[in-house]
């Protein structure tokens, strides 16, 4: 039960390694980068998941309530968004970058970059 | 209101405001302008704060007017008015010197962009420095990161898009890092305002999730300014890119990486509190001597001379944070007064890089022979900046070593063996300019290199201004070591 109350969390973790285990292990620099999302969107839930609570409601004054509404915390929400935001602009500049290497070398695979680069 | 009350909030926006306004500038020598311009007011804004803080202590700016810990706040004390003259003095230099190489390196059409994203990573580093919001340090880091990944790969050499991409995966695991830490502790503590934090962290010291915090943000952080063994992106990233920017982010990335290293371990992490024993010394201290051992000898072989120097970098940011890693005074003023010392030194020496780069077209060993007579400005300066990285008497690089040296002596037993390692590494960085300096003035040129001349006053007057702080600062430490060793104190929270 413990574990299974946790549930939010484990996802987090499984999300997070498996990103990173992605951005580690393929050479593809298109993968990287996807693997990055995973890794990142993996946080984006982490800080959903504390925002929430059982029974919580939308942090909303609900007028005429009494005291035992339990509201949500709306702040960690807001945060992802930034933090959403932030995470879309690294990918927008590195999927950039991706075009302009593939450009250069003519392959985005880490490998062939590398050996073109001891050519020269 | 006065402007005066308003100076935290325009030392960010002011810069922040300005980019976009910038890259509507198309003619590149206005862009160039309007960028050196609004460097310079931060600069003064910068030194206005520093000396309102001397003078009157923390100064606590509320934005919007919200009362933290609801708002955001910047809080401006000793180690952060330091931090932002250091980033602010050095845009103010590196900014009207990267004219010339950025008009050389850099496509015309794109200058207007280029400082428009020179002015963000500046925006960035400094809103790093004086946020006093956890979350907000994340917002800025990724500011200066993403901005200084289009800055390093506006190189015209095709390395520079592989080293950026290298810079942006590891940068971005490092930021992500670091909110997950940030959101672990606000899990615990319900709060991002700093100061706050460290208030409330007493109670909830003891729990799986700070410990865990504390070590994302420790490793995160540390992913950032690149401490051995997680520097793997700063050796290409500094050699590819463009010259001056290499000069700036040299000087002001890392050092503002290791200011938040420092808030968090001391600040919120607090001395006292010491986690379950959890002294991030105990296992920072041994990379720290790894990394300056193991930097100055790879940085021996290397014959790209900003290889070399930003290996050296690399063993530079080990001293650093070695001082900071003994919990003493000494140390951590040896540690602090180094981020402002080896800002000047590295920022000149690439610097002199960027001039050789203008004048030869490479910076490899091999292309600089005899240039010390056809450069023999540019050339001294290297020897000088070399002198100071080194730790010769009279210049600042002594100054850091000295303290450096002091802190590890105070440490008894094994504070000799790193005593020992630090004149070790000091002896090796003698190796490694020595093989610049003797090509550059006891070997012959080869032929056809007589039209190399002296690189234009425009980049030699900002060089020579740093090297002169090099010394001016390594006889006159009033300032410097004054105000590192205050600002260490309020870290320790030690009175002096």
């Amino acid at each position: 039960m413990e574990l299974l109350g946790q549930f939010n969390y484990w996802v987090f973790i499984v999300l997070m390694m498996t990103g990173f285990y992605v951005v580690i292990a393929r050479g593809n620099l298109v993968k990287k980068i996807v693997g990055l999302n995973i890794f990142q969107a993996s946080v984006f839930l982490f800080y959903i998941s504390m925002g929430k609570i059982f029974g919580g409601t939308a942090p909303i004054l609900i007028e005429g309530a009494d005291d035992t509404v339990i509201y949500s915390n709306p702040l960690p929400h807001v945060l992802i968004l930034t933090a959403i935001v932030v995470g879309v602009a690294t990918t927008a500049v590195g999927l950039s970058l991706v075009v302009r290497i593939n450009e250069a070398y003519g392959t985005v695979e880490e490998d062939e970059i590398q050996q073109l680069d001891e050519e020269t | 209101m006065s402007v005066a009350a308003h100076l935290p909030a325009l030392q960010v926006a002011l810069p922040l405001i300005a980019a976009p306004l910038c890259s509507l500038l198309r003619r590149p020598g206005v862009a160039w302008g309007f960028a050196t311009l609004v460097s310079w007011v931060v600069l003064v804004i910068a030194a206005l704060l520093l000396a309102q803080v001397l003078s009157e202590g923390t100064l606590i700016y509320e934005m919007g007017g919200w009362a933290a810990p609801w708002g955001i706040i910047y809080e401006v004390d000793t180690i952060n008015a330091f931090m932002l003259l250091i980033v602010a003095a050095i845009g103010a230099i590196v900014t009207p010197y990267a004219r010339h190489t950025v008009t050389a390196e850099v496509p015309a059409e794109q200058h207007n962009l280029f400082y428009a994203a020179w002015l963000l990573c500046l925006t960035g580093l400094l809103g790093i420095a004086i946020t006093g919001d956890a979350f907000n340090v994340f917002v800025f880091l990724e500011i200066s990161s993403l901005s200084s990944y289009v800055l390093i790969a506006a190189s015209n050499d095709r390395r520079a898009l592989t080293a950026a991409y290298q810079y942006l995966v590891l940068g971005t695991i490092g930021a992500t890092f670091y909110l997950i830490g940030v959101g672990l502790i606000y899990m615990m503590t319900g709060t991002l305002n700093i100061s706050d934090m460290a208030e409330r962290l007493p109670d909830v010291a003891n729990t799986r999730p700070i410990r865990a915090a504390a070590g994302f943000i420790t490793v995160g952080i540390a992913l950032k300014f690149a401490l051995f063994p997680l520097h793997l992106w700063l050796p290409n990233a500094y050699t590819y890119a463009p010259s001056a920017v290499s000069a700036f982010l040299a000087a002001t990335a890392t050092k503002v990486s290791i200011y938040v290293l420092l808030r968090f371990e001391f600040v919120v992490f607090g001395v006292d509190i010491g986690i379950a024993n959890f002294h991030f010394s105990e296992f920072l201290m041994p990379l720290c001597v790894l990394a300056f051992l193991a930097g100055s000898t790879v940085a021996i072989f290397q014959n790209d001379v900003k290889r070399l120097l930003a290996y050296s970098s690399v063993a530079q940011i080990g001293y650093m944070v070695l001082g900071v890693s003994f919990y003493s005074l000494d140390g951590m003023t040896a540690g602090i007064v180094h981020l402002f010392n080896h800002a000047m030194i590295k920022s000149a020496l690439f610097m002199v890089m960027g001039c050789i780069m203008l004048r030869v077209g490479s910076v490899q060993i091999k292309d600089l022979h005899g240039i010390g007579r056809h450069m023999p400005w540019t050339m001294f300066a290297f020897v000088l900046g070399g002198l100071s990285l080194i730790g010769v008497p009279l210049t600042v690089g002594f100054i850091s070593k000295w303290y450096l040296i002091l802190g590890a002596l105070e440490e008894g037993g094994y504070g000799f063996a790193i005593a020992a390692a630090v004149l070790i590494s000091s002896l090796l960085s003698v190796i490694y300019i020595w093989r610049v300096v003797e090509v550059a003035y006891f070997k012959p040129s080869p032929h056809g290199a007589a039209e190399i001349t002296e690189a234009p006053l425009g980049m030699l007057i900002p060089t020579w201004l740093l090297i002169g702080a090099n010394i001016y600062f390594g006889v006159q430490t009033d300032l410097t070591v004054g105000v590192a060793r205050q600002a260490a104190a309020l870290l320790l929270g030690i009175d002096l």
